[in-house]
């Protein structure tokens, strides 16, 4: 089995961070680490951040070069990594190099086949406008003689990879907004 | 965990996803000969890492902790001083809790519901609970334990777990020996826990067992719950949940007790414990709402809040916008149509959306729910759709909380990528847009929206240094900010957004930067705390409870676990760590052993008065769809408290047709529902394939050999994928009959480098009954090669 053999060969070449620069850059294995860590580190800023994954809390150190994330590794401070990582740490810098990101805004109008491009400002505007108006119609500030000001026509799901400050703002606003259907991640 | 003498791993896989986590385990092996213990339907990655391993059937946890809590009180294997001083064990319950047959006192058949008032302690005419601090007297909640729990004796528990007695013994022996106060024994878990029709019970047969062997509290114990997502933590203390707010406080809702500021403070806050602070917290949790809108006149916009009037847990807001009632829905970083139960009716929901808002790194499964790729008909889909790419974690700043309650900062290391924008910046210009368009409404709608504050700068992205101000809260009246929450007020003066959180950023004026979550210093405190690196909430607390470490007269149990201890000299309590208790109460004082100080009367719970819907002591009841039809331990098979979902697209399988039983689990190089590993093509790489795993006894019965593509069916659905053959999984004996079990990974679906079928088209809409948590991990199935 593909898992087997890939696990194996993991182990025979040592450390996985080299295997996977073996991996992208696909020529000699300590040749690549080697040169790799010379040619992509020098010069470049470091910026610590936790592993975006698990909740073990990584440490992580990000080198960032020419505008581009050149290289990422253990952060050896960390108390509870003390410079390792897992594969998926170990992965982070695709995070920013993927060719997959989604570039910019994009809208599939009703019926529609395909996507569009947009930009920020029209979409965020038609997003308002949306909310509003489902909002409107669906608001309820009293039933049976009591206030309850809450829409059951929204809907919020997510999301656990986010920041403290994002997830307090998100909650702020659709409670602000009367949301009641309000779950994330945890739930399921 | 590093100070461990034993850990017993259940429903969790720390070595393939908290791998970093199993150094620690490591250490405690090698430096204190500690045992690890890996119980779990599936000889995992973990297992193999294990001192032993113990076969367990999925769903019967329950049994399992119920047949360690019955030996461990039948052999004496109990911390007795720490049971007497520490948990409700000496209290007295009434005449009125009754349990007969897998069905507690107070059922109502029709509602499927427990009326827990049937529950509750003998008090005095003042309101004090009775005790008999002997443990003898038949109703006191030792002898209510011990009754339930000896129907759990070995042989009925393994007849359906499927353990050999062998091994279950050897559990049984090496976890139960840590009541020696001298050890201490650590339970880690994880969804294989939690994602069952009785997932909460499990937890707290986990927590029962752990107070009686006197293990919570201290180093190297404690119930660990390995949670999944870097933030999990955090985005459930801010209440990304329908039923809570920031901090924990209950959501409101549209009954009586909540009616205004006054009935929710009367409900809501307990005489004793520190939840007697409700109102301090929820008025200044008002305050950070509404700022100048909340006034001592208007309840402090108490009213503004919505409330709910029923569920809107996950499976209830999927099955609302099958039915249609859903219009609009955002979904930030989520993926529910690979990582939702059922998912292909959740899918089939989203086609009810008027608008639907994605914001993701990546077009996920569900930001393309609409596409022909993903059988759909678009021409048939009317929702308008919007993908807005968020940036990743390290484009941006802020804090995530981890599995310890470790706050962590974030840097901001590169600007985002192509047009990406933090989720930050999204929801803050969101925020000022529909705000803007309510300008100048004069109507009941528009008002509390209208009287939302929202003030995190005058620039494009909001400042997260004043967010950070908000949430740790301030003084109104001198701008600063607070130093814990021990000083937040109900009369309007004070300002915070999240109470647990509070002291994070303490004291500090207008502009001057305190931010606690950045500290650095790397250096051991006592005890692997840590104390100066990061911080952890509430006050930088890294254990909680941690006033039960020590022995009632305030001396740690043992010289090699301790925590904290009470010094007469300076009539303090010291030590390693941040006391979670009050700092100067005596030992020796009213109060001195009140450990517990959450609860409302200072003590742990081994039996539930009123935190359950169902039932006080944690009950075996056989999953929603099982392989066994006569649950040995009464006549209720199914969680006779769960809510039955009976419409459409979520049909419940029967044995006879399904006699497979399934879970689902993680793989080390994949992240929850995929989209953020499948779209990287290293981590695609190394796990490119949808598998499902089965038995060499199962592929031989069904004539599947490694790599034929399978086909796999539930009442829900069926998908293919290729078969992977192991010794991992072996078939279980389950009261003289053979089960098979099989396992796959849940990653998979159609967009991104690394594609496969979905596996939860084969999960039903079924949850636990106090959480909703849904049943991934025991349903039925049926596997046979594909095209035969
Ligand atoms: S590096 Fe691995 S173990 Fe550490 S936080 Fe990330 S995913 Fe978890």
């Amino acid at each position: 089995m593909m898992e087997l053999s890939r696990r194996q060969f993991l182990k025979l070449s040592g450390a996985t961070a080299a295997t996977l620069a073996v991996v992208e850059l696909g020529f000699d294995p300590k040749k690549a680490q080697a040169e790799s860590n010379e040619f992509k580190i020098a010069h470049s800023e470091v910026t610590p951040t936790i592993c975006p994954y698990c909740s073990v809390g990584c440490g992580i150190l990000v080198h960032v070069k020419d505008g581009d994330v050149v290289y990422t590794e253990g952060d050896p401070d960390h108390p509870i990594n003390r410079g390792t990582l897992c594969p998926k740490g170990n992965g982070i810098r695709q995070l920013y190099t993927s060719e997959k990101r989604v570039e910019r805004p994009k809208y599939r109008a009703p019926g529609s086949t395909e996507w569009e491009e947009v930009d920020w400002d029209w979409a965020l505007g038609r997003i308002a406008e949306n909310v509003k108006k489902t909002r409107d119609e669906s608001f309820v500030v009293e039933e049976d003689g009591m206030t309850v000001n809450h829409t059951e026509a929204i809907a919020n799901l997510g999301g656990a990879a986010l920041e403290n400050e994002e997830v307090y703002m998100i909650q702020k606003l659709m409670r602000g907004l009367g949301l009641t259907y309000i779950e994330h991640q945890a739930r399921i | 965990m590093k100070h461990t003498d034993c850990a017993l791993i259940i429903g969790g896989n720390p070595a393939a996803n908290h791998p970093i986590s199993m150094r620690h385990l490591q250490k405690a092996r090698d430096e204190r000969g500690a045992k690890l213990l890996s119980v779990d339907p599936r000889y995992t990655h973990t297992s193999s890492k294990s001192d032993l391993y113990a076969q367990l059937r999925s769903g019967t946890d329950i049994a399992f902790m119920g047949g360690l809590i019955n030996y461990a009180i039948e052999n004496g294997l109990y911390h007795e001083e720490y049971v007497k001083h520490y948990t409700n064990a000496s209290f007295l319950v009434t005449d009125d809790y009754a349990f007969d047959e897998g069905i507690f006192s107070g059922y109502d058949e029709g509602d499927r519901s427990y009326d827990n008032s049937q529950w509750v302690f003998q008090t005095d005419d003042e309101g004090n609970i009775l005790k008999d601090e002997s443990l003898s007297d038949p109703r006191c909640v030792f002898q209510l334990l011990k009754k339930h729990f000896s129907r759990y004796d070995i042989d009925t528990v393994i007849s359906i777990t499927g353990t050999s007695k062998e091994d279950f013994i050897e559990v049984a022996e090496t976890f139960c020996g840590t009541a020696d106060p001298n050890k201490t024994g650590t339970i880690m878990y994880a969804m294989g826990t939690t994602q069952h029709t009785k997932g909460s019970q499990n937890v707290r047969s986990y927590a029962i067992i752990q107070l009686l062997l006197g293990n919570v509290g201290r180093p190297g114990g404690g119930v660990n719950a390995m949670r999944g997502e870097c933030n999990v933590q955090g985005s459930t203390d801010f209440a990304l949940l329908f039923h809570l707010m920031p901090g924990y406080l209950s959501a409101p809702n549209a009954s009586e007790n909540h009616r205004n500021l006054e009935a929710y403070k009367a409900a809501e806050t307990p005489s004793g414990g520190y939840w007697e602070n409700t109102p301090n917290f929820l008025v200044s949790l008002l305050k950070a709402y509404y700022g100048d809108k909340a006034t001592s006149e208007n309840d402090f916009g108490y009213d503004y809040f919505p409330k709910g009037r029923r569920n809107y847990s996950h499976i209830s807001l999927f099955e609302a916008m099958f039915d249609g009632e859903i219009k609009g829905m955002f979904t930030w970083g989520q993926n529910p149509v690979v990582g939702g139960p059922n998912s292909r009716k959740e899918k089939k929901a989203m086609e009810n959306l008027d608008w639907f808002v994605s914001i993701d790194l990546w077009e996920t499964e569900t930001a393309a729910f609409w596409t022909e790729q993903s059988g759909a008909d678009p021409t048939n889909i009317d929702t308008e759709v919007f993908m807005l790419p968020a940036c990743g974690p390290y484009e941006k700043e802020g804090t995530v909380s981890n599995s310890g309650r470790w706050m962590q900062y974030r840097y901001q290391a590169i600007e985002p990528k192509n047009d990406a924008r933090s989720d930050a910046w999204i929801v803050h210009n969101l925020a000022n847009r529909i705000k803007k368009l309510y300008e100048g409404e004069n109507n009941p709608v528009a008002e509390p929206i209208q009287a939302l504050s929202w003030d995190f700068g005058q620039g494009d992205y909001p400042e997260i240094d004043l967010i950070a101000r908000e949430i740790n809260g301030y003084d109104l009246k001198t701008g600063r900010t607070v130093e814990s929450f021990a000083v937040l007020k109900d009369d309007g003066s004070t300002s915070c957004g999240n109470w647990i959180y509070s002291g994070f950023y303490p004291d500090a004026g207008p502009g001057e930067e305190k931010n606690l979550s950045k500290r650095r210093d790397d250096e051991d405190t006592g005890m692997d705390n840590y104390l100066n690196w990061s911080y952890a909430w509430p006050l930088n607390r890294r254990v909680l409870y941690n006033r039960a470490s020590a022995d009632p007269q305030g001396n740690p149990w043992a010289s090699d676990k301790e925590a904290i201890w009470w010094d007469a000299s300076q009539s303090s309590w010291v030590g390693h760590d941040v006391p979670d208790f009050g700092a100067d109460v005596d030992p020796n004082s009213e109060g001195g052993t009140d450990a517990f100080i959450m609860r409302g009367y200072g003590k742990a719970s081994l039996y539930s008065a009123d935190g359950m819907t169902d039932g006080p002591f944690p009950e075996h009841y056989e999953p929603y769809e099982s392989p066994i039809s006569d649950n040995p331990f009464s006549k209720v098979d199914l969680n006779p408290a769960v809510k039955i979902w009976d419409g459409k697209m979520n049909d419940r399988g029967s044995v006879s047709e399904y006699p497979i039983v399934a879970t689902n689990y993680r793989l080390t190089e994949h992240w929850q529902s995929g989209s953020m590993t499948r779209n990287q093509e290293w981590v695609s790489e190394l796990m490119p394939y949808m598998f499902i795993e089965m038995s060499e006894e199962l592929a031989e019965e069904k004539g599947i050999s490694e790599r034929d593509k399978v086909v796999v069916e539930s009442a829900r659905g069926s998908i293919e994928a290729y078969a992977m053959v192991t010794k991992r999984f072996k078939p279980f004996k389950v009261k003289g009959k053979k089960v098979h079990q099989i396992g796959m990974p849940w990653h998979y679906g159609y967009q991104g480098i690394a594609t496969g079928e979905i596996a939860n088209v084969l999960t039903p809409h079924i949850g636990d009954a106090n959480t909703m948590i849904p049943e991934y991990k025991a349903f039925l199935c049926d596997v046979r090669r594909a095209n035969s």
